[in-house]
C-alpha cells in the first residue's frame, strides 16, 4: 500500500497551527444576538412565576424565552439514529427544572453584558421539590422526576418514568444460579464508577443566521450534524428542508458533542427573529449543564472450577442517567455487550439492570460508552478471583479469553438498544497483545511488586475490546468527483472532530485511486452538500465511513475506465490505469489522467464523473487490546506515580499509524484521568463542586511520564484496507489496570473510581486495624 | 473608550468597554486564533504574548494594554510553520483548538531557554492543557522544534 499505513501528516495541521478561521465561533456573524440561559439553582423545582418585565425593558434585550413560548413537543437530545433508543423526555424549556444547572429560561440580547443584566433583573418563583440525589434510592422512590404525561419511548426500552426508570435491560444465557453453585471458586464484588467529564477544550458552541434563500444555516460544534438537523426540525417544527447544518472544525468531542445542546434555542431565536444568534457555553455550563459519563454500580459474581476455567459471569448494574435519559439504555447495554464477550468460554452469563433518573447533571455519550465502566468491574473481578484461586492472573486470562475465529453468543443477543448481530472474530490478536505487553513492561521481573525503603513499584494489567460501528444501523456515505486537471473532491458526512478522520478518509480514497493525498480534497459534514453519515460515534468512522469512501473511489475508477475505453475505442478490460496514466494493453496508446480529465470536462462528449456510495456494516469487528501499567507508590503518602503505560492494540490495519497512536495515547491518558485524577464532587444539595477546571483535574503534561503504544499485525477482511476502529478502545483498560496494580503493590482493593491516594490511605488504615 | 496598542507589529486602536478582557477584544477584531476554553485561566487556549511574555488573555483587562505589544500566532507565522511541521511528522495534531496558543508558549520558551530539558519544557507548558493527545507526541515535536537550527 502506498498511502494507507504510511506516515502521512494530518492534512489540516498547518492551517490549524497558524490559527486560521476553522472553528464554529470563527464563523459567527459579528452582529449575532447573544443567547444566555438562566440556570436552575435548585436540583428539583417547579417554576411558579417568572417576572421578566424589567428585563424586557432593557435596551438591547430582544426577547426572554420561557417554557410558555414553546409547544410541548418531547424529544431526546441524544443525537442518535432514528427511531432513537433514548426516551423522549426533554422539552426545549419546561415548567420543571430537574438539576442544578437545568434550563429555566433564556434571554436574548445584543451583548453578553446586557444579557447578564437582564438575568440579574429576572425574578423566578419556584416551588422547591425534594430531589433524588442518590441513584441507589431512585427506583420506585415516592419522588417522581418525570411526572409529565407527554413523554414517551420510541420502542420498548423498558421506560417506566413513574418508577424513575429511564430504561432497563436483562438477558441470561445458561443458568447463572446453577452454574455458580457448581463452581469451586466464587467471588462477588461491587464496583462504582464516577461521572467523568469530557473536558474537550472547545466549549459547546453554536450560531445561526437566515440566508438569502430564507433558510436557516446553523454552524455547530457537533459530532452529528445530520441528527442535529432532524432533531431541530422535530423539536421546533421547522421543515427539514429549511435547515442547513454545517459542522466546521470541532475542538474535541469525545462523545460530549454527540447530543444537541444550545442548537435548539439558537435556532429558535434566529428562525423567529430572522436575526443571527449565537451561544457559547461557559466552562461552568459545559461541566454542569451538558452531560457526563453515566455513573454506575456494578455487582459482579464470577465462578470458576479448580482447573482454572471461568464458568460463569453474573453482572447486575445500576446506571444513573441524571435528569434526562440520553443514551440511558445503549450505554448500559455496552457495559455488557462490549465487555462480557472477552471471556467467551463460560457456561452461563447474565447481564441486567436499570438506568434510573436522579436530580444530577444528565449523563450521555462518552468515549468508551459503558465499556470502561464494565471493564473496570470485570477486569478487577478477574484479578480478585485469581488471587482467591492463587493462580496467575495473566495465565488465567490467556486460558479463558476470546481467541481468533471464536465467537460469543452475546453478540447475537445484545446490540445497542435492540438485538445484536452474530459474528465470528475474524481478527483477534489478543494473545499476541498480552504476550507483547508482558515483554514491553517486563512483567516477569516486575510482577507483582518491587519494594525499596520508601516506595513500592508494581504492575497491573487488563484486556479490552470495543466495536466498529453499530451493524445494520450506522450508515456512512461518500461522494467523489473527478475534476479537470486530474484531482478529486471527496465529500463525506463523516464528522472530523479532531480525531483525524478527514486525513484517514482522504488516505483511503487516495489509496484506492492510486494517487497522493494532495490530489484528494475532502469536505466533511454539511447537510446541504455532503451525503448522509450518522456522525462521529460508536467507533464507526474509519470502518463504516471508510468502507463507503473506498467503495465510492472504486466505483469512480470503474466509471473512469469506461470513459477511457470509449475514448480509445477499446474494451474496458484492455485499459490499464495506474493512477496517473491510462494505457491500452499491447499498444503504445496512452493518455495521462490530466489530459483525460480535461478532455471529458471541456472538449469531447463532456460529462462530470461523480459517484456516491454508502456503507452499512453487517458486523462490528471489535478491536482488542492489552493494557499494562507500571506505578510507584509512596509508602507514606500513597501518592501514585504512573511510570509507564504499555498498550498493545489490534485494530486491524492502522490507516494512519501516527494518528492511530494518537488516538490510543490520548484515550489512555483520558482513561487514567478517570482511573486516578478526575474526582466528581457534589454538595449535599446536589451542586457540582468539581464544575471547573481548577476543581476537576484532567491530567497535565507533568502527569505523563511514558506511554508505550504499539500495534500488532492484523488484517480485518471486512474493513477498508483491513482496518477496524481505534477511537475508543484505548480508554477502557486504565481503571482496572491501575486497581490491579494497587492491589499488587499493597494488597488492598479499591472498588470505586477514581483511585486516589486518600482512598488508598483509608483502605490501608482499615486493613492495618483488622 | 479607545486603547492604542501594537498587535503583531501593527499599530492598532480598538474601541473597548472598561470591563472587557483582552481575549474578547482580540476575537472581536478578527484574531480568531485567540480562543476561550474556560472561565478561570486554567486551560491556556487564550494565550497571547504580552510584551513578549505568554499570558492568558482571558484574564487581562484590555484597558491595561495601552501601548503594549501583543503577539498572536498570526504574528509568528514562520515559527508556527516550523512547529506544525514537527507536529505533523510526529502525529501530534488532533483537534488543534489549543495549537496556536501552544505555538506561542513554545516560541516564548525557545527565546528564553532553547536548551530546556524535559522537565523544564513540561513545567513551562503545564498551563497549556490538551485533552486529545496524551501529550507524548506533542512533547517530542516540541523538543525537535527547540532543537531546530534557527
Amino acid at each position: 500500500m502506498k498511502v494507507v499505513n504510511t506516515l502521512v501528516k494530518s492534512i489540516d495541521g498547518l492551517g490549524i497551527m497558524k490559527g486560521r478561521k476553522a472553528y464554529t465561533d470563527d464563523f459567527a456573524e459579528k452582529d449575532s444576538l447573544i443567547v444566555k440561559v438562566l440556570r436552575s439553582p435548585h436540583p428539583f423545582a417547579k417554576i411558579v412565576k417568572i417576572d421578566d418585565l424589567e428585563a424586557k425593558k432593557l435596551m438591547g434585550i430582544e426577547m426572554v424565552l420561557t417554557h410558555k413560548d414553546f409547544k410541548r413537543i418531547p424529544f431526546t437530545r441524544a443525537g442518535q439514529g432514528y427511531p432513537e433508543p433514548s426516551p423522549h423526555d426533554k422539552f426545549v424549556l419546561d415548567e420543571y427544572v430537574r438539576y442544578i444547572g437545568d434550563e429555566v429560561l433564556a434571554v436574548v440580547g445584543v451583548s453578553d453584558e446586557v444579557c447578564q443584566k437582564a438575568l440579574d433583573l429576572i425574578k423566578v418563583e419556584y416551588e422547591v421539590l425534594n430531589p433524588i440525589l442518590d441513584f441507589e434510592i431512585a427506583k420506585d422512590n415516592e419522588i417522581i422526576i418525570h411526572p409529565e404525561p407527554e413523554i414517551h419511548e420510541m420502542f420498548d426500552i423498558g421506560f417506566k418514568p413513574k418508577r424513575n426508570i429511564a430504561a432497563s435491560y436483562g438477558m441470561e444465557i445458561g443458568d447463572v444460579k446453577k452454574t455458580l453453585e457448581s463452581c469451586d471458586y466464587v467471588i462477588k464484588e461491587t464496583f462504582y464508577t464516577q461521572a467523568q467529564a469530557h473536558v474537550m477544550l472547545e466549549p459547546h458552541t453554536v450560531n445561526a443566521r437566515m440566508d438569502y434563500m430564507n433558510r436557516i444555516v446553523i454552524f455547530s460544534a457537533t459530532q452529528t450534524p445530520f441528527h442535529v438537523r432532524r432533531i431541530i426540525s422535530q423539536g421546533l417544527e421547522i421543515p427539514m428542508s429549511k435547515i442547513r447544518v454545517i459542522k466546521p472544525r470541532v475542538g474535541g468531542g469525545f462523545g460530549g458533542k454527540q447530543a444537541i445542546h444550545g442548537e435548539m434555542l439558537v435556532a429558535y431565536v434566529t428562525y423567529k427573529t430572522g436575526k443571527p444568534a449565537k451561544m457559547i457555553y461557559t466552562r461552568k455550563e459545559v461541566f454542569e449543564s451538558t452531560y457526563s459519563r453515566h455513573p454506575m454500580r456494578i455487582d459482579i459474581s464470577l465462578g470458576a472450577d479448580k482447573d482454572g476455567n471461568l464458568k460463569v459471569i453474573d453482572c447486575l448494574g445500576l446506571s444513573d442517567t441524571g435528569a434526562y435519559g440520553e443514551h440511558a439504555l445503549t450505554v448500559f447495554m455496552v457495559t455488557g455487550s462490549k465487555v462480557l464477550p472477552l471471556y467467551n468460554k463460560v457456561d452461563s452469563v447474565r447481564f441486567a439492570g436499570d438506568i434510573v433518573y436522579t436530580n444530577h447533571t444528565p449523563a450521555g455519550a462518552f468515549r468508551g460508552y459503558g465499556a470502561i465502566q464494565g471493564n473496570f468491574a470485570l477486569e478487577s473481578a478477574i484479578d480478585i478471583l485469581c488471587k482467591k484461586m492463587k493462580i496467575d492472573p495473566i495465565a488465567f486470562r490467556q486460558k479463558n479469553m476470546m481467541k481468533e475465529k471464536e465467537t460469543s453468543p452475546i453478540f447475537a443477543i445484545m446490540g445497542e438498544g435492540t438485538a445484536g448481530t452474530a459474528m465470528n472474530m475474524e481478527t483477534c490478536k489478543l494473545e499476541e497483545c498480552v504476550e507483547r505487553g508482558m515483554e514491553l513492561i517486563d512483567w516477569k521481573n516486575k510482577y507483582p511488586r518491587i519494594e525499596t525503603e520508601d516506595k513500592i513499584r508494581s504492575v497491573g494489567m487488563a484486556i479490552a475490546m470495543q466495536g466498529s460501528g453499530i451493524p445494520y444501523i450506522d450508515m456512512g456515505s461518500a461522494t467523489i468527483k473527478l475534476n479537470d486537471d486530474g484531482f478529486y473532491n471527496l465529500m463525506v458526512g463523516a464528522t472530523e472532530i479532531g480525531q483525524g478522520s478527514d486525513t484517514v478518509l482522504t488516505q483511503i480514497a487516495a489509496e484506492e485511486l492510486m494517487t497522493d493525498v494532495e490530489k484528494v480534497i475532502i469536505y466533511s459534514s454539511d447537510t446541504d452538500l455532503t451525503p448522509f453519515d450518522v456522525g462521529a460515534y460508536a467507533s464507526s468512522t474509519t470502518y463504516v465511513s471508510g468502507n463507503a469512501v473506498k467503495r465510492a473511489a472504486k466505483e469512480l475508477k470503474e466509471q473512469m475506465l469506461i470513459e477511457a475505453a470509449r475514448i480509445f475505442a477499446v474494451k474496458v478490460e484492455d485499459i490499464d490505469f495506474n493512477g496517473e496514466t491510462f494505457k491500452v494493453d499491447n499498444t503504445d496508446k496512452e493518455m495521462s489522467l490530466i489530459d483525460f480529465s480535461n478532455q471529458i470536462t471541456y472538449s469531447h462528449e463532456q460529462k462530470q464523473l461523480q459517484v456516491t456510495s454508502s456503507y452499512v456494516g453487517h458486523k462490528s469487528p471489535p478491536p482488542f487490546m492489552a493494557g499494562f501499567i507500571e506505578i510507584e507508590i509512596d509508602k507514606e503518602t500513597f501518592e501514585i506515580d504512573i511510570l509507564n503505560y504499555v498498550s498493545v492494540v489490534d485494530c486491524g490495519t492502522t490507516i494512519n499509524p501516527m494518528l492511530a497512536k494518537g488516538q490510543v495515547d490520548g484515550a489512555i491518558i483520558q482513561g487514567l484521568g478517570m482511573a486516578h485524577f478526575e474526582d466528581v464532587i457534589y454538595t449535599k444539595n446536589g451542586k457540582l463542586i468539581s464544575g471547573d477546571m481548577l476543581n476537576y483535574k484532567i491530567p497535565t503534561r507533568l502527569d505523563v511520564k511514558k506511554l508505550t503504544t504499539v500495534f500488532v499485525d492484523s488484517y480485518e477482511e471486512s474493513g477498508p484496507f483491513g482496518a477496524k476502529s481505534v477511537g475508543e478502545i484505548g480508554i477502557d483498560t486504565p481503571p482496572a489496570a491501575l486497581a490491579n496494580a494497587v492491589d499488587n503493590a499493597l494488597g488492598i482493593r479499591i472498588k470505586d473510581l477514581p483511585i486516589t491516594s486518600e482512598k488508598i490511605f483509608k483502605e490501608m488504615r482499615r486493613k492495618n486495624n483488622e | 473608550m479607545k486603547i492604542n496598542l501594537k498587535v503583531n507589529g501593527i499599530d492598532k486602536t480598538f474601541l473597548i468597554q472598561k470591563n472587557e478582557y483582552l481575549l474578547d477584544v482580540l476575537r472581536r477584531n478578527d484574531y480568531p486564533s485567540v480562543r476561550r476554553g474556560c472561565d478561570n485561566t486554567s486551560c491556556g487556549v487564550c494565550t497571547v504574548l504580552l510584551d513578549g511574555k505568554p499570558v492568558p488573555s482571558c484574564s487581562v483587562l484590555a484597558i491595561r494594554c495601552e501601548n503594549k505589544i501583543i503577539t498572536t500566532v498570526e504574528g509568528i507565522e514562520k515559527e508556527a510553520e516550523k512547529l506544525a511541521k514537527h507536529f505533523g511528522e510526529l502525529g501530534a495534531d488532533q483537534c488543534g483548538f489549543c495549537n496556536p496558543s501552544m505555538a506561542l508558549t513554545v516560541y516564548s520558551l525557545k527565546l528564553e531557554n532553547k536548551e530546556a530539558n524535559e522537565e523544564e519544557i513540561k513545567n513551562y507548558l503545564v498551563g497549556n492543557l490538551c485533552r486529545c493527545t496524551g501529550y507524548v507526541a506533542q512533547h517530542e515535536a516540541i523538543k525537535r522544534y527547540l532543537g531546530d537550527e534557527s
